[in-house]
């Protein structure tokens, strides 16, 4: 961390509001009080002292532990299950299995694929299949392993190729066919006029291999049905709204408005605890069953299991390049590896072609997606959700196009830079736009012209390389998981004569900040110390609803709906105020605790005093604000997919010293420059990118989920290779490289005080700058993430022996399955003239024959 | 699940004690050191003893001291730590501490013991898996299971020896003691181990580990290289330990080489050291004994990272270990 770095310069100069910025709020202040400010968060001792207590650290009277047995199979019909031995082990108190919970859901409302346990079907290595309540929890496990399963052993659809070519078994009854679970097909533009004007056209196919979220606090809830009827379930989830949704779903006919759940703190997240789980209902059907609370702790196995995490994806790739490089045509092939339901899979699906027109103008574009069924875990939003394996196909490209076309990549990247204030050909609608500032600052921290290409050896004997890559994320989904027309984030305030200020919003802080966001921005607005709020948030009973803390939202849209409460009670207390010591309210300044007069500062009393006089005045006060995102540009089907309130820029340079006799390497230096719009807080916005590259650098060098696959005498095994902390590769302190982070500020009229993402983009361009890298040092290619150190070894001997210095799925018709994707969807892009509809309506169906 | 099963704890005061408390509950019981094996094993139903006997308070297993004729003798449960930190090993014993600092992590070191480590039980992907993991596979031979699923067809478990003090006290010839109801009995470190992920070890179970005895410094150099994912704490998938004895004109009179990481035990580079032989150490020679550890370098689908790179990369490893005995 580099927090002297000359690039990082906020605080005093406010970046300049614009007149039409909803977040310049109070023309009475000078300058900000707390936003900009390295303050800590509100949560910040409790958790460094170990007094946060977590899920798993809840305990009631009477409290059961429950286990779930889960699949050995990875693919099978259950013929039948019997637990009657189970239910004899003395201490078992309640056994569940499928039938008891017979209505399917899921997070999105088109794959209400999943059972709480399933009733017949088994679809991967850890599909759970009974739930058993005991007095202990070994006991329960005990017992678990007394229920006699009977398997009808089904084939095993290992991965996209074979999900391709096998039609049966279907793991599911849904979908487009066989195991395509979906297809996409979008055409903007005009892709033949493109490439009939490309100078330069290549074609490429990449693979990024599935990856997972390794939070270090497994998943836990504890769940408790009242005397009363109510229920109560406190659980490590993302996003309470929609397991709130869920449960009342599956528990029909217990109503919604008798259900309670509450988001424990956050031991991490990262989109891996943002669907309702098997575990969460299962829990809290069991404490209905048996009246006692019931708790339920994962194992580290079971996380590996509930994954949710990073699809792989094979890409195909081909652009189409005018001689100075400005692009005329992509068109992009993704095929994704759904694993075994649909969870996020259909949004992940259109992720993979989304957000490739707003880092760079791309004026014709064709993206076809197929997501297939697979028996593996389900995969599902990782940090960077479905945009991150495009991005690297995409950097990794225009790597290559520049070194064919002989250009600088940081040039290249500059010269097609998608404009601000823009429609891109899919109707993404960018506002601020700040990459060609992130890559001016990577490009001269690094001394990118100086050293790369100059294959520097090291003492060690290893060979220096520098790569560049570029990225964009999106500040909050544009839409609901569900279609409904209800703000996607409410907050309320009360405020009261002790000079109390209470926050209630149903986000959830999954450690990135957000109950700190809550109190910055209502501290500045009302001019109190943020540490002095109270931030009470995600508890369905006490919170006015937001989504939930996935997409990159929060900070946006609570953000908004924060300061639009906060706001509204300021109006309340100054219209107070006002009359009280007889100065307009327009007059009044919020500021340092106190409410004053902005021509005589004297003049005026503490925010306690105010609240009290406007209490007296105007009753009892409580404010509400919510926030919905600005209506999207894309009027066609599956244009619900990408738009954003906002999007952020992220550009770094990578340096890796690479053995040449091994293949293995480490990266020294990361420089990253992230396009915040505004930072509110950026110590804790720098912790955020530094967590990205750290993620990044995971992905890019050792992480897999990867599966066994053998085969013996008839039988199959395939399940997740190693679901362990020690043999899941992940990187450490070792591995960490020293990080220049730069943040540019160019605030975003959508975003509160002109704030855009920065938990996830910065992410993004890290496993291509690696690849990139490893070109620089050793000239061979890596079109696979990760990017491991076999894969170089192999792509290096390739080089040695005179054959194509690269490693990477094949770049023949056989690298990607024959998937018929059917008619295009057309698009007029708006150089054309288009209005973001369609011009044509294929088939919805795609039955097309193969 | 990881929960420790129930079992008795064994405290005794001196090595007769806890080779009687041995011998009395046979397969039951086993011994305890540092700890750091045993106990993630018994979580995982690796290994289920009913009986733990500690050595903790064994007060002749803590002592360590350079003997008259300048060996240096430690006990079994001095830790890891203790060595890495011991000047008189970091004088003369560089490649031996190497290796000792290249276990795991400061936390495990400070727990684990050199007894412990030359102990340690044989690692498979296939095996070192939770119980339901295991359970999935339908188990393999080396626990609960008929067959071994790095190589189905073969009668043997593959699981492979993964201590890292092992290739080089074998190298370097070093010597260990231990103790049962006949008394004393000293082996060469060779000599203790085999070649089956199962069976690794040829001593007795109740036999009790109780030192390890260096050689003099004189005139032979060690060194220990290490290959694995993650310099923090990773299991070694390779790991070399070289031992060159020199004649006073730099010739080699001697040379041991064990791969570790490969087989179920320390395996010889027996053309390696026919190699350097009766030669100076030169880049050239360096590169020939290198390229001869191929062949042996049989590995498997055992451990971490590619099965086909680990042997690309181990003569390159052995040079790189041989070069550090210069």
């Amino acid at each position: 961390m580099v927090l002297d770095d000359p690039g990082l310069k906020h605080g005093a100069a406010s970046p300049q509001a614009r007149s039409d910025a909803p977040w310049q709020h109070d023309k009475n202040k000078d300058e900000l009080e707390h936003i900009g400010k390295p303050i800590r968060k509100v949560d910040a001792r409790s958790k460094v002292s170990g007094l946060t207590q977590y899920a798993d650290d809840l305990t009631m009277p009477r409290m059961l532990h429950m286990k779930l047995l889960r699949s050995t199979m990875a693919h099978a019909e259950l013929a039948h299950i019997d637990t009657s031995k189970a239910a004899e082990v003395p201490g078992v108190k309640g056994i569940l299995t499928g039938k008891d919970m017979p209505m399917p859901f899921g997070i999105l409302p088109v794959s209400q694929d999943e059972h709480a346990l399933c009733p017949d079907h088994v679809r991967f290595v850890g599909d759970p299949i009974v739930a058993i309540a005991a007095t202990e929890e070994e006991i329960a496990w005990d017992a678990c392993r007394l229920v006699e399963v009977d398997y009808r052993e089904l084939r095993t659809i290992g991965g996209v190729h074979e999900a391709a070519a096998n039609e049966e078994p279907r793991l599911h009854d849904y979908g487009v066919r066989g195991n395509i679970h979906r297809l996409e097909n979008l055409e903007f533009g005009d892709l033949a006029d493109g490439f009939e004007r490309a100078d330069h056209i290549r074609e490429d196919t990449f693979w990024f291999e599935g990856n997972t979220h390794l939070p270090l606090e497994q998943h836990a809830s504890l769940a408790h049905f009242d005397k009363d009827g109510k229920l109560t379930i406190w659980s490590s989830t993302q996003t309470p709204h929609y397991l709130h949704r869920a449960l009342a779903r599956v528990l029909h006919p217990l109503p919604a408005n008798r259900i309670r759940v509450i988001a424990t703190p956050h031991g991490g997240g990262f989109g891996g605890k943002s669907d309702p789980f098997n575990h969460e209902i299962c829990a809290a059907k069991m404490s209905m069953l048996t009246g006692r609370p019931v708790k339920v702790v994962l194992t580290r196995e079971e996380v590996f299991w509930c994954h949710r995490g990073r699809h792989p994806v094979l890409m195909r790739s081909k652009i189409g390049v005018s001689k100075t490089g400005r692009i005329t045509a992509l068109d992009f092939h993704s095929f994704l590896d759904g694993g075994a339901y649909g969870s996020y899979g259909t949004a992940s699906t259109f992720y993979t072609g989304a957000l490739q027109t707003v880092t760079y103008a791309v004026e014709n574009y064709h993206f076809r997606g197929a997501r297939f069924f697979t028996n593996k875990a389900p995969c599902g939003p990782k940090r960077g959700h479905g945009t991150v394996q495009p991005r690297f196909a995409l950097e990794v490209q225009l790597d290559k196009v520049a070194c064919d076309l002989g250009i600088d990549p940081a040039k290249l990247r500059l010269d097609n830079l998608a404009p601000r204030e823009s429609v891109t050909a899919n109707y993404l609608r960018i506002g601020s736009m700040g990459l060609g500032a992130c890559i001016e600052k990577v490009v001269e921290g690094s001394g990118w012209h100086e050293r790369r290409g100059k294959k520097e050896v090291t003492k060690d004997g290893r060979i220096r390389g520098l790569g560049l890559a570029c990225s964009s994320y999106l500040s909050g989904a544009g839409l609901p998981i569900y279609w409904n027309g209800m703000p996607h984030s409410g907050v309320q305030l009360q405020l009261d004569r002790s000079g109390l200020c209470t926050v209630f919003c149903g986000s959830t802080d999954i450690g990135q900040g957000s109950d700190s966001v809550l109190g910055w921005i209502v501290g500045e607005v009302l001019g109190i110390n943020p540490l002095d709020i109270k931030v009470v948030t995600g508890d369905t009973d006490l919170t006015p609803v937001d989504l939930g803390s996935y997409s990159s939202r929060v900070t946006v849209m609570t953000g908004n709906a924060a300061m639009q409460a906060a706001e509204r009670a300021r109006e309340i207390v100054a219209k107070g105020v006002a009359k009280k010591i007889e100065v307009p309210a327009s007059r009044l300044v919020f500021a340092e605790g106190r409410v004053f007069d902005a021509e005589d500062p004297e003049t005026g009393m503490t925010f306690m005093e105010a609240v009290g006089i406007a209490e007296a005045q105007l009753g009892t006060i409580g404010t509400v604000g919510s926030y919905t995102p600005p209506k999207s540009a894309a009027k066609f089907r599956g244009g619900g997919v990408g738009p954003s309130p906002s999007y952020s820029y992220s550009a770094t340079v990578v340096e890796v010293e690479v053995d040449p006799e091994t293949g293995i390497y480490r990266v020294p230096k990361v420089w990253m420059a992230h396009d915040i719009g505004r930072a509110l807080n950026p110590a804790i916005a720098m912790g955020q990118i530094e967590g990205s590259i750290y993620m990044g650098l995971g992905e890019a060098m050792m992480e897999e989920m990867a599966y066994r696959d053998r085969s013996h005498k008839g039988q199959r095994i395939f399940l997740h290779k190693i679901p362990s902390m020690l043999e899941y590769k992940s990187p450490s302190t070792l591995e960490m490289p020293d990080c220049v982070t730069y943040m540019i500020e160019d605030p975003d009229k959508n975003g509160p005080f002109g704030a855009k993402e920065v938990g996830q983009g910065p992410l993004l361009p890290i496993m291509p700058a690696v690849a990139n890298a490893v070109f620089d040092a050793v000239d061979v290619r890596v079109d696979e993430n990760p990017i491991s150190c076999e894969k170089v070894f192999a792509a290096i001997q390739a080089k040695n022996e005179g054959k194509d210095a690269r490693f990477g799925p094949a770049l023949d018709a056989t690298g990607i399955p024959d998937v018929d994707f059917g008619e295009s969807l057309r698009i007029k892009t708006p150089w054309q003239g288009g209005d973001g509809t369609a011009s044509n309506a294929p088939s919805r169906t795609k039955k097309a024959k193969k | 699940m990881l929960r420790l099963p129930k079992f008795a704890y064994h405290t005794p005061k001196d090595a007769v004690e806890a080779v009687r408390i041995a011998k009395q509950y046979g397969k039951e019981a086993m011994y305890v050191a540092g700890g750091t094996d045993l106990y993630p094993n018994m979580k995982r139903r690796h290994q289920t003893p009913q009986q733990v006997i500690s050595l903790r308070d064994v007060p002749e297993l803590h002592s360590m001291e350079v003997l008259p004729d300048g060996r240096l003798q430690i006990g079994a449960m001095v830790t890891l730590t203790t060595l890495e930190h011991y000047p008189h090993l970091l004088a003369h014993y560089k490649g031996f501490a190497h290796a000792v600092r290249e276990i795991s992590t400061p936390l495990l070191r400070n727990m684990g013991t050199i007894g412990g480590n030359l102990l340690l039980d044989t690692r498979c992907t296939y095996y070192d898996q939770s119980h339901e993991w295991r359970e999935s596979i339908d188990y393999c031979m080396k626990k609960d299971g008929a067959i071994c699923w790095v190589a189905p067809g073969s009668p043997r478990c593959w699981a492979v020896q993964s201590s890292d003090t092992v290739p080089v006290v074998c190298a370097m010839e070093a010597e260990i003691e231990f103790a049962d109801e006949g008394g004393l009995r000293t082996l060469k470190a060779d000599d203790l181990y085999q070649d089956d992920g199962i069976q690794y070890l040829t001593k007795k179970p109740e036999e009790l580990l109780t030192k390890i005895t260096l050689p003099a410094p004189g005139n032979w150099k060690a060194s220990y290289l290490k290959l694995r994912r993650r310099d923090t704490y990773d299991f070694p998938v390779l790991g070399v330990g070289a031992c060159l004895w020199f004649a006073e004109d730099g010739t080699i009179e001697k040379a041991n080489v064990r791969l570790g990481g490969i087989g179920s035990y320390a395996m010889p580079a027996t053309a390696t050291e026919k190699l350097l032989v009766g030669k100076k150490l030169t880049d050239e020679l360096i590169a020939d004994a290198g390229a001869a550890a191929m062949k042996p370098a049989r590995t498997m689908d055992n451990t971490d990272l590619d099965v086909y790179w680990r042997k690309k990369v181990a003569p390159i490893y052995v040079a790189r270990a041989l070069k550090a005995c210069l």
